[in-house]
């Protein structure tokens, strides 16, 4: 069986102890955890989903700009941490599967391990307040 | 394969009248493989005495080093055949993004620490950085993986054609979180681990001094007694023993795991001398 390389395990405990909703990605962009903050903005919990191809959590969550129109995966801040590998942020509208809209703003960071090896990223996002 | 154990202790050399069956030395084990070749897992002061017993005329030796805390690394300007003109050592470790695995060596080979520098060393020496691609040296293919201990740290799993040893002498499983022992996917080491003939693996704190030193990169016997059985060893070797850990409680905390966990798998404690065979 694989086993997660030791920086994405170590990378998940961090966030299972932080407050701010955390959503960490494989190499090819695959879901594979996100934390009970993340589960909160999300409107559904980890444990439901489990790990999510990255064609599906792309999508899933409708995002959209500030006028509504839908945002192409490639421009997220977590597909443009990992394919292009730079740190990437955006404030952008989701449905989550609670069916609440909600606004947040998401950085998000390529994952490099000891010896460059590239090992997916992670997004920090938090949900904006209402006005 | 032959395993033979020079260091079994973690942390600080021990000597005492307490420690004289398991020893005091720090971690150092040698594997022979069939064909002759010498692989040096770590070099605690344990090193010392397998260096003495090398045949003179020994050509090549490679030395694989877990991490480079003083218990792992200090007994390396004491290895007879770094002293030798024409022998070939091979010293693998963990890379670093800012300083070469030389440049950290020589922190510690270097005055003041110790008066004798890496390039006063008369062997021929090669310096490799893990983790990387699969180790190939000699009969043994060698996987190397970052476990979770306090800076870099690499586990090793070394296979013969028909066996495989891992090494994981410095880890903390139960930091994975809840996940541990279950969810085989989020433990550290575990793909090094999984089905080995033989798993030499951290027991250094009982149930009770673990839960203060949570964090500190070691196993509580509890754990690691559990991580052999999640990863479905045949042959469990307890290592890395506290130097607060006389003999006779290590015997005693060993048989008092061993009757509570009742586990299905051999285990044999290590100690400085034990020498064990691997079929390969």
């Amino acid at each position: 069986m694989s086993q997660q390389e030791i920086e994405v395990i170590l990378s998940r405990h961090l966030a299972e102890y932080l407050a701010m909703p955390i959503f960490i990605v494989n190499p090819d962009g695959d879901l594979i955890f996100y934390n009970e903050p993340a589960e909160a903005i999300l409107g559904t919990r980890y444990s439901e989903t489990g790990a999510m191809p990255a064609r599906e959590w792309a999508t899933t969550f409708h995002p959209v700009d500030q006028e509504g129109k839908p945002i192409p995966p490639e421009d997220l801040p977590l597909v443009i941490a990992i394919t292009k590998r730079h740190p990437a942020h955006k404030i952008f509208w989701i449905r989550g599967k609670d069916g609440a809209m909600r606004e947040i703003e998401v950085t998000a960071v390529p994952l490099i391990g000891q010896a460059d090896r590239f090992l997916g990223g992670i997004a920090i996002f938090w949900e904006r307040p209402r006005e | 394969m032959k395993v033979t154990f020079w260091g079994t202790r973690g942390s600080l050399a021990s000597p005492s009248p307490e420690t004289v069956r398991y020893g005091g030395n720090t971690s150092c084990i040698s594997v022979e493989g069939s064909e002759g070749t010498v692989i040096v897992l770590d070099a605690g002061t344990g090193i010392r005495y397998l260096g003495q017993s090398l045949p003179a005329d020994l050509k090549r030796v490679d030395i694989l080093l877990t991490h480079l805390h003083m218990d792992h690394i200090q007994g390396l300007p004491f290895f007879l055949p770094l002293r030798r003109q024409g022998v070939e050592i091979h010293i693998w470790g963990p890379a670093s993004t800012t300083l070469s695995l030389n440049a950290r060596l020589q922190k510690y080979l270097s005055p003041p620490l110790f008066p004798v520098s890496v390039r006063e060393l008369s062997a021929d020496l090669h310096f490799h950085e893990l983790p990387g691609h699969l180790i190939e040296i000699g009969e043994f293919s060698i996987h190397a993986q970052l476990i979770i201990h306090p800076n870099p740290t690499i586990g090793f799993r070394l296979q013969c054609e028909h066996a495989a040893v891992t090494y994981l002498p410095d880890h903390e499983p139960a930091l994975s979180g809840w996940t541990f022992p279950h969810d085989k996917e989020w433990i550290s080491g575990y793909a090094l681990a999984e089905g080995s003939d033989m798993l030499i693996h951290d027991t250094q704190y009982t149930e009770a001094e673990y839960q203060t030193r949570i964090g500190f990169g070691h196993s509580s016997f509890q754990h690691a007694f559990q991580f052999a059985k999640l990863t479905d060893v045949k042959h469990f070797v307890p290592f890395h023993h506290d130097p607060t850990h006389s003999d006779d409680e290590l015997d005693r905390m060993f048989k008092e795991t061993v009757t509570e966990l009742n586990p299905t798998y051999e285990v044999t404690p290590s100690r400085e001398g034990l020498s064990l065979e691997v079929e390969c």
